[in-house]
């Protein structure tokens, strides 16, 4: 397949980055691992007149302790996430998410900035990053503004990100010693989840139940309330309008939803 | 010490793995120099009227050299079959993916922009997206015909199924699937001064492509050259030639200038034919002890939007009975055109199908009378003295053991051990089920019986160049000839060079399909190699100064020598080339004596069905294939292992759809499931030999045999799997959704 021609620059800060997005406005996209961009313009689903490359911006790979935060730069990679330290011991499900995402090639090109900037609601970080409460960093020609997760995600592959603005950081409440839990149900290994379902402490967040990831709040109030497991996994698809597809009906991803919150909440409770 | 039979490292795969092998696309032959490249335009509708077609944007953009469409088109009626397919569509388009219109220009990137340009209005005509549609009538492909149905054969006696305590019908979906092979398709064409083409094309048999590329040029075969670079797959897709390789042709000798063209990935998986596509109905009567009686298959075959493989359900009929010697068998077939991509031999072409259904047949009639599936099956099975066995249908099978290779895969897999654990779930009410599934299978393999060619020359320094008719693509076979030769003559492997797929080079042949190459091609190197014994053994006379008859060729040593006395003076074959000069040692023969052969084998299956989410994993799978004699083992465990993953793929994942309208919703490989390595467990492999009388070489083909076992004994298991909670069948692939939803009825009508 064969895009349709585009410009390429390169961004190697992030001023520069935004310098160029304010230059070409509306013609630019961002390129960051291109593992989710690349695919739609090679189907000519996306031809943007120019791309910035921000792959080689340095500041944005790190992952560390501020505070009562773990922070992750949007460009963090996969591969990189999946096995370090930091994250492993105070957000461990996100280091764990980490390592389930496509296959060994995605894993060390895709970030997990791009990820979320992208907002598919079948992608795994956007629901675990929702579970683990994180804020997310944003900055423009302005500066730099913070939004909660929950106020992220505005509809398929739509966030609240507006296109001369950069995701610069994901901050996360260090979730350290509490229960996580972790399932994606595919029919392949390499697959995109039908449903997924990611716990971390008493928040649960799933993938595709509906056009963003949300969480299971029908769920989680059981919990608070003292329920079962079993009791509240059977209110995980309360609320959710999953897609109805061929291969996955909206009252199979409902099913879907209580069976892998229940395995998920079990999981998380057994890793305390 | 003889080679064959011992495991040699292909001789094929340095290069593949070192440097890459050299595809069509690789190709930087001086004649190719300059060339334009092409694409196709293809339809995005199944079914419209195509009302109107203006190029005049496209022409003008960027590196474009040529738009071209059927009004273009100077050549004969298109491609064979009882309704052909026309080069470029012409006034009516029939599946999603049939080419409208060829566009040339000077760099591949320039052809998608100004493919784009080009202004076709359609005006949709009803989809006919479905085997029943097809056969309701109310929309016809070609209304000339006055029907949908291409080929009708056989009837049904009424009578067939009296006396029988229980007979059992059903319908069974073998559904379409994608080939999908690595390489995609490609060619590239260049005409010389004198008005011969060359094509490179990616393909199984360069001379049947040949006939195909002259045919439709409307020039003679001594006109057309091909030559088939290395290719990276094909399962049947590749045989002979697409129409997309005539046109091309045609555009080369149009632009005067060679022509390139190399699909796109999505683009072959709507636009290379489709394999399977069948909807196949049992009819099962017997006696409540397992006694079979009477078994009736009747076969629509999906044949897509231009008929090409009519044998398909022809040769699916044939092997109606499997294994099994029932009193009575009788097999039909209809096969109907869609507007969906057009359907050829896919890995096992029609005996698949044949399989699919007497094995699914086998495990319902079990089921039925409440007795264990491998007892039915050994009750009906063909005994080993009734060989050769001639069946209802037709098929003369040329020597099996067929219970035998069942009760060694049911050994190897501990069978009854894996029966008490799958009741302790059961009782246990596990939420993790346990399947096994058995498939007992026969197949034809070398069914063509069209014989192949095959050339040996001993070379001056005493080194030897064979030329084979077959077409390997992925298989081995020039380490196995290699091999045969070495045996055969005592020179040593890496002094003999394997040639093929080039027409120049092998004027004749029929090429690699139907697992024919190694009993059909390889008998022909055989038998070329003896004719240049038999002319070695006469000039070795004449030097030795002894009586031919008195004369033995030392493979030890790859020497003549006198029998018994070895000091009387020995000839190499170094020396015996040198001085017979060249092209006196060369023979070249047509194995034309290859009746077809009978592989058989036994497949248990193992798998795990999470009741909670009908997710399936394929825990074990035990195959016993016997195919006679193994030349290269290596070899040979790779065709089953390849075949066992993409049968059980069927059974499991794979399914090329299509929406009411005949949209592809499997179009990429985001959607379409191919298997990967993580799905598939590690084969358990038993090995078994029966020669066959029917070749020199006592060897059967292996290429298809594990696809065909593989499929029904995962299907058998994922639905013995859930049968204690009342599900009695599952179409393919059995996916969650598939098997949750059959769980969810099945608890309803309990
Ligand atoms: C074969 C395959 C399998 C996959 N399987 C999975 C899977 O199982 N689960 C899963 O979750 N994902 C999967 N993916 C998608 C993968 O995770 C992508 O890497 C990810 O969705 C996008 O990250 P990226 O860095 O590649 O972003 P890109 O493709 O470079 O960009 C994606 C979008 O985000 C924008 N963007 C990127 N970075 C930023 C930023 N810092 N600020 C603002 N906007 C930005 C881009 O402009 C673009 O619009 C798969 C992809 C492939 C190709």
């Amino acid at each position: 397949m064969i895009p349709v021609q585009f410009g390429y620059r390169r961004a190697s800060s992030v001023d520069e980055a935004l310098a160029l997005l304010a230059e070409h406005g509306d013609d630019a996209k961002l390129l960051a691992g291109g593992h989710s961009l690349l695919p739609l313009m090679k189907l000519r689903l996306a031809a943007p007149e120019v791309l910035v490359d921000i792959a080689p911006v340095e500041e944005l790979h790190h992952v560390r302790i501020d505070g009562e935060d773990v922070v992750i730069g949007a460009l963090a990679r996969y591969h990189d996430l999946q096995g370090d330290e930091v994250l492993r011991e105070h957000a461990p499900l996100l280091a764990h998410v980490a390592g389930v995402v496509g296959d060994q090639q995605v894993r060390h090109r895709g970030t997990i900035g791009g990820s979320i900037a992208h907002a598919d609601p079948a992608a795994d970080l956007p629901a675990a990053i929702l579970a683990s409460d994180a804020v997310l960093v944003a900055r423009g020609q302005e500066g730099e503004r913070r939004i909660p997760a929950a106020d992220f995600f505005l509809g398929p592959f739509t966030t609240s990100l507006t296109p001369e603005e950069l995701l610069t950081e994901i901050r996360v409440p260090r979730q350290t010693g509490l229960g996580w839990g972790f399932e994606k149900f595919t029919r392949r290994a390499i697959d995109w989840a039908i449903v997924g379902v990611a716990v971390s402490g008493k928040r649960v967040g799933l993938i595709n139940m509906g056009g963003t990831p949300v969480r299971a709040s029908a769920a989680e109030e059981a919990l608070a309330r003292g329920a079962s497991v079993a009791e509240a996994a059977e209110l995980a698809a309360e609320g959710t309008s999953p897609p109805d597809e061929p291969h996955a009906t909206t009252e199979y991803r409902r099913h879907l939803a209580r069976v892998l919150t229940a395995r998920a909440l079990e999981t998380s409770a057994g890793s305390r | 010490m003889s080679i064959s039979g011992t495991r040699v490292l292909r001789v094929e795969d340095h290069q593949l793995i070192t440097t890459g092998g050299t595809y069509v696309e690789d190709l930087r032959e001086d004649a190719l120099t300059g060339a334009v490249h092409a694409m196709f335009l293809r339809s995005p509708i199944a079914h419209a009227r195509i009302t109107s077609v203006d190029v005049s944007e496209a022409l003008t953009a960027p590196g474009v050299v040529a738009v071209y469409t059927a009004a273009d088109i100077d050549l004969a009626a298109g491609s064979a079959g009882p309704v052909g397919q026309p080069w470029l569509a012409d006034g009516v388009v029939r599946y999603v993916g049939e080419p409208v219109a060829l566009v040339l220009a000077e760099h591949p990137y320039q052809l998608a922009d100004a493919a784009e340009l080009i202004d076709i209005d359609y005006e949709p005509l009803t989809a006919v997206a479905s085997i029943d549609a097809a056969l309701a009538g109310e929309t016809l492909l070609f209304p000339d015909t006055g029907s949908n149905v291409m080929q009708a054969r056989g009837e049904f006696d009424e009578t067939a199924f009296d006396g029988c305590e229980v007979v059992l019908t059903r319908t069974i979906v073998n559904q379409r699937v994608a080939p999908a092979p690595l390489e995609v398709r490609g060619a590239a064409c260049a005409w010389d001064a004198n008005g011969r083409l060359t094509i490179w094309l990616s393909t199984q048999n360069a001379q049947i492509a040949r006939t195909i590329v002259a045919g439709g040029l409307g020039v003679g075969e001594d006109s057309v050259r091909v030559v088939t670079p290395d290719v990276g797959g094909g399962f049947g897709a590749k045989i002979g030639a697409d129409p997309e390789a005539v046109v091309l042709g045609w555009a080369a000798r149009r632009v005067e200038r060679p022509v390139r063209w190399t699909e796109t990935r999505s683009e072959n998986l709507t636009s290379m034919t489709h394999g399977r596509a069948q909807q196949n109905t049992v009819t099962i009567g017997g006696r409540r002890d397992g006694t079979v009686q009477a078994f009736r298959l009747d076969v629509v075959q999906d044949a897509g939007a231009y008929p090409r493989a009519m044998f398909l359900p022809t040769l699916t009929e044939l092997m109606a009975s499997g294994v099994y010697h029932f009193p009575k068998v009788e097999a039909a077939s209809r096969a109907v055109v869609t507007n969906t991509t057009p359907i050829a031999p896919y890995r096992g072409a029609g005996r698949p199908e044949a399989t699919a259904a007497i094995e699914r047949a086998m495990d319902l009639f079990a089921a039925e009378i409440g007795m264990d599936p491998a007892e039915v099956r050994r009750v009906n099975f063909v005994r080993p003295e009734e060989f050769p066995y001639e069946t209802p249908t037709g098929a003369v099978y040329d020597t099996g053991e067929y219970a035998g290779a069942l009760e060694r895969v049911l050994e190897a897999g501990g069978y009854q051990e894996l029966r008490a654990e799958q009741a302790r779930r059961r009782e246990g009410g596990d939420p993790v089920a346990l399947g096994l599934g058995i498939a007992t299978y026969v197949e034809i393999t070398g069914g063509d019986a069209g014989g192949e060619s095959g050339r040996v020359d001993i070379n001056p320094d005493g080194s030897v160049t064979a030329y084979t008719g077959s077409s390997p693509h992925g298989q081995g076979l020039d380490t196995s000839l290699a091999m045969l030769l070495s045996d055969r003559l005592g020179i040593p492997m890496d002094r003999i060079t394997v040639r093929h797929g080039d027409t120049d080079e092998v004027p004749k042949g029929i090429g690699t399909f139907g697992s024919r190459s190694l009993q059909l091609g390889g008998s022909a190197v055989r038998q070329a190699a003896d004719q240049v014994i038999d002319r070695a053994r006469e000039l070795v006379a004449d030097l030795l100064e002894a009586a031919p008859q008195d004369l033995e060729l030392n493979v030890e040593h790859g020497a003549w020598q006198v029998r018994g006395a070895p000091s009387s003076g020995s000839v190499t074959w170094a020396q015996l080339a040198g001085q017979a000069g060249a092209g006196t040692l060369s023979a070249d023969v047509w194995f034309g004596d290859g009746a077809p052969t009978f592989p058989f084998g036994a497949h248990l299956a193992v798998v795990e069905v999470d009741t909670l989410t009908g997710k399936v994993e394929l825990r074990r799978l035990i195959a016993a294939d016997d195919a006679g004699p193994v030349v290269n083992p290596l070899a040979f465990r790779g065709q089953r292992h390849g075949g066992l993953g993409q049968g059980a793929a069927q059974a499991l994942l794979e399914v090329m759809s299509y929406d009411p309208d005949g949209n592809p919703t499997t179009a990429t490989l985001a959607d379409y499931s191919f298997v990967t390595a993580t799905e598939l467990p590690d084969f358990e492999l038993v090995d078994m030999e029966t020669p066959t009388t029917r070749n020199l070489l006592g060897v059967k083909g292996i290429g298809e045999a594990a696809t065909i076992g593989s499929t029904p004994a995962v299907h058998n298991a994922v639905v013995d799997a859930v049968a204690h909670l009342g599900v009695s069948h599952l179409d393919m692939p059995t996916t969650p959704l598939r098997v949750w939803q059959a769980l969810a009825e099945a608890r309803k009508a309990n």
